[in-house]
């Protein structure tokens, strides 16, 4: 597929999104690589990490920790546990690198971000949600890497990223990002917990691992198509509503079940 | 210091943990149950990642005008505001708050 084709795929709404993320990214990326180069760190570390780990949280979070005095493995640590969550993302959207090119594998499996991740899943047409996670991930590793180095130039300018309320930045994209997902109400009931969770360890545990904890949530997840019991049955049976007559048990019914759930997604927004 | 080994190793275990599911998600045939707890882990973890990162700062409380800055975006994306104006309006809002002295 090339990149016209990956263009004409897509609809003009999706592309200007892709653009607008990639535009919040680049604030991101420049801060990360002053915020890093200001700390003391040399121009190679900020933009090595952009290019070779690519995960802008996980970037921000190995860098922190050297910076306010931890050792290299204990950042090691802290950005692996927090790119875990890049694991499941993988099979989430495993589908898009299918193919009999395994090269083509190896290099999309480097595009996988929060953000690619997110926009695959907005759509349900498999062409697109190709399209749209090739165009996206492209774009956001070349602005992502070009603001980092202009970022680690720039060094002291950007000075006080935090009087810019630049901190703010990264979760405000993400939420951007993950509020159509939240439709369903499962999602968001174990979204909740876990972050409530998440919050409540962070004065108790190592940095990252908060985040891990926030899966105690996938308990609120109920089951799909399944009525399940107690509490979280309940919920779940809402949730589902029409999905039902479905037969749980069927091994190709993931892809049903998929489609309903973003239909579900569309009605909602 | 962040010597060259750790950004290595830092670099390969995350690699490792992208390429896992397109490797093995087309031979391994997930359950529907297991399709549904990962992509509800998904949305979980990016939750919990914004909740973190908009309330805590190292191990503590991140202040007052950070978590503002986001409830104002996340307002704003309820709403259907565009995306740039709801990262804008997130970072303005707690940039003016610091400015106004609250933490």
């Amino acid at each position: 597929m090339n990149m016209r084709s990956l263009l004409r795929t897509l609809e003009r709404a999706t592309l200007r999104d892709i653009a607008l993320v990639c535009l919040a990214d680049a604030l991101v990326g420049a801060s990360f690589g002053a915020i890093s180069v200001s700390g003391g760190l040399p121009l190679w570390v900020p933009i090595a990490l952009s290019v070779l780990v690519f995960a802008g949280g996980s970037q921000f979070a190995a860098v922190g920790v050297v910076l306010s005095g931890g050792g290299a493995l204990a950042a090691v640590a802290t950005g692996l546990v927090l790119n875990a969550r890049l694991l499941p993302f993988g099979f989430t959207v495993a589908d898009v690198l299918d193919g009999p090119w395994w090269w083509r594998r190896l290099v999309g499996a480097q595009l996988l971000t929060d953000e690619t991740a997110a926009f695959a899943l907005q759509q349900s047409e498999p062409r697109r949600r190709r399209a749209v996670y090739w165009l996206c991930g492209i774009a956001l590793f070349v602005v992502w890497n070009v603001s980092v180095l202009l970022g680690a130039l720039a060094g002291g300018l950007i000075g006080d990223t935090d009087a810019l309320g630049l901190d703010a930045a990264f979760p405000a994209v993400l939420l951007a990002l993950v509020l159509p997902s939240l439709a369903d109400r499962r999602t968001r009931t174990a979204a909740v917990v876990g972050a409530v969770v998440a919050v409540a360890a962070t004065p108790f545990v190592p940095s990252g691992l908060p985040v891990l904890l926030a899966l105690v949530g996938l308990l609120f997840a109920g089951r799909p198509a399944v009525q399940g019991s107690g509490l979280q049955g309940a919920a779940g049976r809402e949730a589902t509503g029409g999905r039902e007559a479905e037969d749980p048990g069927s091994e190709g019914n993931a892809e049903s079940v998929e489609n309903v759930e973003h239909a579900e997604k569309e009605a909602v927004r | 210091m962040m010597p060259l080994y750790a950004v290595l190793l830092l670099a390969a275990g995350t690699y490792a943990f992208r390429l896992a599911g397109p490797l093995l998600g087309g031979r391994l045939a997930l359950s529907e149950r297991l399709r549904h707890l990962l992509a509800v882990a998904a949305a979980v973890l990016l939750v919990a990642l914004i909740a973190t990162g908009a309330l805590t700062q190292g191990h503590g409380f991140a202040g007052w005008a950070r978590p503002a800055g986001v409830l104002v975006a996340g307002v704003l994306a309820l709403r259907r505001a565009p995306f740039p104006a709801v990262v804008v309006a997130g970072a303005a809002t707690t940039a003016v708050l610091r400015l106004c002295g609250v933490g």
